[in-house]
């Protein structure tokens, strides 16, 4: 089948089964690697983008289902005023290690960011506890949220 | 560098060709760390100034520094580009970086011989080398400026990039001397740079590889795209070692999207589209399996065998005194700990990308091992070394599973059946249930105390060799050097001890290295008894450490330290503990106090931990801290839930909803304070690793006195209300 879709800002073109998750879509029909696997199951997070600005796991997202609304990925994130601030707080608190799991930890971010720009540590929690970091950045992702939200 | 602090900004922009791994980048001068997409390794570097394989300098002045070792987050590219620049003098803010090409001469580790980033010492190992490099690099291209314009050597002076001779104001780039630096002779014993005049060692640079992980422009392994490429996934036979009897593939065949099934000895894999296709594909196939011998293991048969085997008396590690007299003196007390198998579960899974032609093998994956990866690939192609490329990536999580090349093996192997270069990316379930695992082991302590200190000490460990599997050279006469690391080298001072080794190879699992290695083992063994026998002879833990530790006066400073730091012995709420550890490992000195709280269910809650490092000349604080950090949440991840099971042969766990991760929920405020020294550099990417699980276990005896003695953490056994 194929199906129309915007991925930030730009209109796509793909012809694969509707139930085919969005990740594989991403990653293997349009080539953008940014968003990544993981566990397949939602339980890590890396395959995070935005579908009209809510986090969603990517992995679990058929193609099918998705119809007008608007994905974003890491790739476009910056040009959100949630995500620049997350992915330059992420770089001043210096917060990544192998990155792997980064680009779904700054989508949860920025989601969180857009709909609750001063969140407290439970916000965090809440928001962030579905993104798995097996190199352990947690305590610099924390830090670097609330400095972009301007608290630190 | 101007400031110590470089400022974030991005320097180039970057497109992975799709061709041999081609990178095209477009220098964008804004940044003042080296940030670039890493280049690959080009067919031949002519016109260059390359003194030594680490340094390359054109005629424009492009510098082009090679890494030797695998980044995987450590931050081992920026610190190894800091050292070589510091000596170098290069212009920090212009250089690039191109990953390492497979070759044990040029690349080895020093420690090692062969090419490995592994053990915690990629700076250890690589720091006279890399410095020697840099050094004499400057003194051509200062010895290139003087000859041009006749000066002595010693007058001038090097820094940016550039040669000044400052009494007649005349400077050249190195790009304008590179010609004439080449027909130089390669100084031997370049002069080092006096520690006091680094500019760049030392300070908490920022990293170049993080910019392009924050917006998804990295190229991992997983990532790699080859032109008319196809996906593949494969199942292996769910119990270990077991072999394809019949793959039935008439289901998977017909599916939208799927290619071609490969069936193999010991695997099947689906070719496809992309990776849906291919994993559709593979859960409509019906394998049957020659499940082999292994079938009827469970893991209760490899404990007893395991306790079996460490009766038996061990190849003697270490023997000072005497250690029957010593035992034989005060009063001695017995105890042995266990921990089990783990999964590495890297969060990129295995992978790699393969393309063959008649005469020529290409891999494109994140190693630990490149030359090792280029010999696995070489073997299953048939072809000869020289044949095979190997594109070394970024690296999406290490920590030992990716010192092994089997998923080149097997890529190649499936490869050679396809038409097309492939992907094989192994879904999470494979990757977890077919990892080389971390041993269990089974360590057997006796000891004796007198007057508050030990006297006698006896320890033996029980466990497989991973060395003698993975390094055969470097077992000798039934010794694993790797399982005993930390327990030989313990730092307190006992007159009387034996360090033994039993090597137990268990069935049907593999094991490999997992952060830590040896160590993890042996300081959660040691460090575990020294509470228990604190406790015994009525003592703090923190006391009774500081007693026996004048023979190791930097851990002991950062033992002190970490007791200041963490409010050692201040009051906490019942139910809470703080519980201490201390290692000697990897070169570097680090006392670590956790504190934590045993709920009445037996659930175990992190409230802080505090952590003090003397690890010597500390080449990037910040990344240190960093390491630090995560090496302590990998730690406790494992000891508060890591476990792999074998029932029947089969691993139990197949991903993160039954192979925990701590979480950010559940992680503590985490301090660390780097001591500052003159030493040569420390390891640090594996301490925090090991420091984590034996501090966390000896808070949780503070808070409910019970001394486990096995990991992962039993929350029956530490519940005061049963569920
Ligand atoms: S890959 Fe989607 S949540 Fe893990
Ligand atoms: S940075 Fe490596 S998994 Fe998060």
């Amino acid at each position: 089948m194929t199906f129309s879709i915007s991925i930030n800002g730009t209109k796509h073109d793909v012809d694969v089964a509707d139930d085919t998750p969005l990740l594989w879509v991403l990653r293997d029909v349009l080539g953008m690697t940014g968003t990544k696997y993981g566990c397949g199951i939602a339980q890590c997070g890396a395959c995070t983008v935005h579908v009209d600005g809510n986090p969603l796991r990517s992995c679990l997202l058929p193609v099918g289902t998705i119809g007008s609304r608007a994905v974003t990925t890491i790739e476009g994130i910056g040009a959100t005023e949630a995500g620049a601030k997350v992915q330059k707080a992420w770089l001043d608190r210096e917060v990544i290690q192998c990155g792997y799991c980064q680009s779904g930890q700054i989508m949860s971010a920025a989601a969180l960011l857009a709909a609750n720009p001063h969140p407290d540590d439970a916000d965090i929690d809440a928001a962030m506890a579905g993104n798995i970091c097996r190199c352990g950045t947690y305590v610099r992702i924390r830090e670097a949220i609330k400095s972009a939200a301007g608290e630190a | 560098m101007s400031s110590k602090h470089a400022i974030f900004s991005r320097r180039s922009v970057l497109q992975s060709g799709l061709a041999g791994g081609l990178v095209l980048a477009f220098p964008w001068p804004l940044r003042a760390a080296p940030v670039n997409e890493p280049e690959q390794p080009p067919d031949h570097p002519d016109g260059q100034f390359a003194p030594n394989a680490f340094i390359r300098i054109d005629n424009s002045g492009k510098t082009t520094l090679v890494m030797p070792q695998a980044e995987m987050g450590q931050g081992v590219y920026t610190a190894i580009a800091m050292i070589l620049a510091e000596e170098l003098d290069a212009d920090f803010a212009q250089v690039m970086i191109e990953h390492g090409p497979p070759s044990d001469k040029l690349y080895g580790n020093p420690l090692f011989g062969v090419q490995v980033t592994g053990n915690s010492n990629s700076i250890r190992a690589f720091w006279d080398k890399l410095r020697n490099a840099g050094a004499a690099a400057r003194t051509m291209l200062i010895a290139a400026a003087a000859a041009q314009w006749q000066v002595d050597a010693a007058s001038c002076t090097a820094a940016n990039g550039k040669v000044t001779h400052a009494s007649s104001n005349r400077s050249l780039t190195y790009g304008e001397v590179a010609d004439a630096a080449a027909k130089l002779p390669v100084p031997e014993k370049p002069k080092l740079k006096d520690p006091r005049d680094f500019t760049l060692i030392g300070k908490p640079l920022k990293r170049s590889d993080t910019p392009n992980k924050s917006d998804g422009k990295t190229i991992y392994g997983i990532d790699a795209m080859v032109p008319d490429m196809k996906f593949a996934t494969l199942v292996q036979c769910p119990v270990l070692g077991g072999k394809v009897k019949h793959a039935d593939d008439s289901a998977a065949k017909n599916l939208p999207g799927v290619r071609q099934v490969v069936v193999l000895d010991d695997l099947v894999a689906v070719v496809g589209d992309h990776m849906w296709a291919a994993w559709q594909g593979l859960n409509a196939l019906k394998v049957t399996w020659d499940e082999g011998q292994n079938a009827k293991i469970n893991s209760a048969d490899i404990w007893n065998e395991l306790r079996a085997a460490s009766q038996k008396d061990g190849v003697v590690a270490k023997s000072e005194g005497d250690v029957n007299k010593g035992l034989a003196q005060g009063e001695s007390f017995d105890a042995a700990y266990e921990l089990p198998f783990l999964a590495h579960a890297t969060m990129e899974p295995m992978n790699c990308t393969v393309r063959l032609s008649p005469d020529g093998c290409e891999i494109w994956t994140g190693s630990q091992v490149q030359s090792r990866a280029q010999q696995y690939a070489a073997k299953a192609a048939g072809l000869p070394i020289d044949k095979v490329k190997v594109y070394n990536h970024y690296i999406g999580g290490g920590f030992g599973r990716r010192l092994e090349a089997d998923m080149v093996a097997s890529a190649v192997r499936i490869a050679k059946e396809v038409s097309a270069p492939i992907k094989v990316v192994w879904t999470r379930e494979e990757d977890m249930q077919h990892d080389v695992y971390r041993p269990a082991y089974r360590d057997t302590i006796s000891a004796s105390l007198s007057n508050g200190k030990i006297v006698g000490w006896k320890y033996k460990v029980t466990g497989s060799s991973v060395l003698a599997r993975w390094f055969p050279v470097a077992f000798k006469n039934g010794l694993d050097g790797d399982a005993v690391d930390s327990a030989v080298d313990m730092p307190y001072d006992i007159p009387n001890k034996r360090v033994e080794y039993v090597r137990a190879e268990t069935p049907a699992v593999t094991t490999g290295f997992w952060r830590g290695v040896g160590p993890n083992n042996n300081v959660f063994a040691i460090e575990s008894f020294m509470d228990e026998l604190a406790r015994k002879a009525n003592m703090d833990p923190v006391a009774f450490r500081l007693g026996m530790l004048d023979g190791t006066p930097r851990l002991k400073a950062a033992l002190k330290l970490v007791a200041e730091k963490s409010g050692w012995g201040s009051p906490l709420p019942p139910r809470v503990g703080r519980g201490v550890s201390v290692q000697p490992s990897f070169g570097s000195f680090i006392a670590t106090v956790v504190e934590a709280e045993v709920d009445d269910m037996g659930e175990v809650h992190l409230r802080r931990v505090t952590c003090a490092v003397d690890t010597g000349i500390a080449v990037n604080p910040d990344t240190i801290m960093a390491q630090l950090q995560g090496g302590l949440i990998f730690g406790l991840t494992a000891a508060l839930w890591g476990e792999v099971t074998i029932e029947k042969g089969r691993v139990q766990q197949s991903n993160f909803n039954n192979y925990r991760m701590l979480r950010i929920d559940e992680t503590p405020p985490i301090d660390v304070h780097v001591i500052k020294s003159g030493e040569h550099p420390g390891g640090i990417g594996e301490t925090g690793a090991t420091a984590g699980p034996p501090a966390l276990r000896n808070a949780i005896y503070a808070a409910t006195g019970v001394p486990l003695r096995r990991l992962p953490i039993d929350r029956s056994a530490i519940a005061s209300k049963k569920a």
